[in-house]
């Protein structure tokens, strides 16, 4: 698993790729992070986009960025989330603490980034 | 019932196995055909069981993890996730959603609400000090049907 990140504005956007475990999760938490303080942004996307595989430690993720962001006032959003990815997500109310924004129709899901 | 086939996977409990643990499982089930969101269930259910055993039932070292799947008639699929570990002391409460022990992990507490969820059957035996068993059973259903 890996992340991009790009910070435009206010708005920082993670592009997440590959499989989201306990295992990979602790290193994306601290790449995030880091930029994170330092750019202290208004908005945070996190984009699943890439993302193959996802289990409770993307909850985790989630919610860890959820309560940063909130300690300076910022929001976070979910972006291309497949449906298996929604079922995790749903089971741990993650839409009540997060806008996730469907995919439209036809739409094509942005992947990895290079 | 009688086991159309089986599989028996032991590995050391380093996260890096949580990825070879769901794929193995996963390869193993391919004949039937699942979809997708079966697939997903049923990789997600033992990548949540499989790491329990290295963050809670080894939490201190690494130990053995054994999985072993069944592929029963009719597209029955059960699997079992067992550790020698240090076991759990309330099972009933360890299974209540958002319940962790983990206090620096950011773990969500979710591990077997998820397998719950996800599968169709969950089954959990734990002696503290001799580890823990988990249990869990889905029915794939033939696509054709």
């Amino acid at each position: 698993m890996d992340v991009q990140l790009t910070v435009e504005e206010e708005t920082m956007t993670a592009f997440l790729s590959g499989e989201i475990d306990h295992h990979g999760a602790g290193e994306i938490r601290r790449k995030i992070d880091e930029m994170a303080q330092r750019v202290r942004p208004q908005k945070m996307i996190l984009d699943f986009g890439g993302v193959t595989f996802m289990d409770s430690s993307g909850i985790g993720l989630v919610m860890g960025r959820y309560r940063l962001l909130q300690s300076f006032g910022g929001a976070l959003c979910l972006r291309h989330v497949s449906s298996p990815l929604k079922k995790v997500m749903r089971l741990a109310g993650l839409d009540r603490i997060a806008q996730i924004e469907d995919t439209r129709p036809g739409e094509k899901q942005e992947g990895k980034r290079s | 019932m009688k086991a159309i086939n089986e599989m028996k996977l032991t590995v050391p409990s380093r996260s890096a196995n949580e990825g070879f643990a769901r794929a193995a499982v996963a390869a193993f089930i391919a004949p039937l055909d699942p979809t997708i969101g079966e697939l997903a269930d049923i990789k997600t259910a033992v990548s949540e069981a499989v790491t329990n055993c290295i963050v809670h039932a080894y939490r201190d070292g690494i130990g053995v993890i054994y999985i072993q799947a069944k592929i029963l008639e009719q597209g029955r699929v059960v699997i079992r996730v067992r550790d020698t570990g240090c076991g759990i002391e309330d099972v009933k409460k360890a299974m209540e959603p958002l319940f962790t022990t983990c206090e620096n992990g950011e773990r969500a507490g979710l591990g077997f609400a998820v397998m719950e969820s996800f599968m169709d059957k969950l089954r959990v035996s734990s002696r503290p000090g001799r580890g823990t068993t988990v249990t869990m059973e889905k029915t794939i259903l033939s696509k054709g049907a």
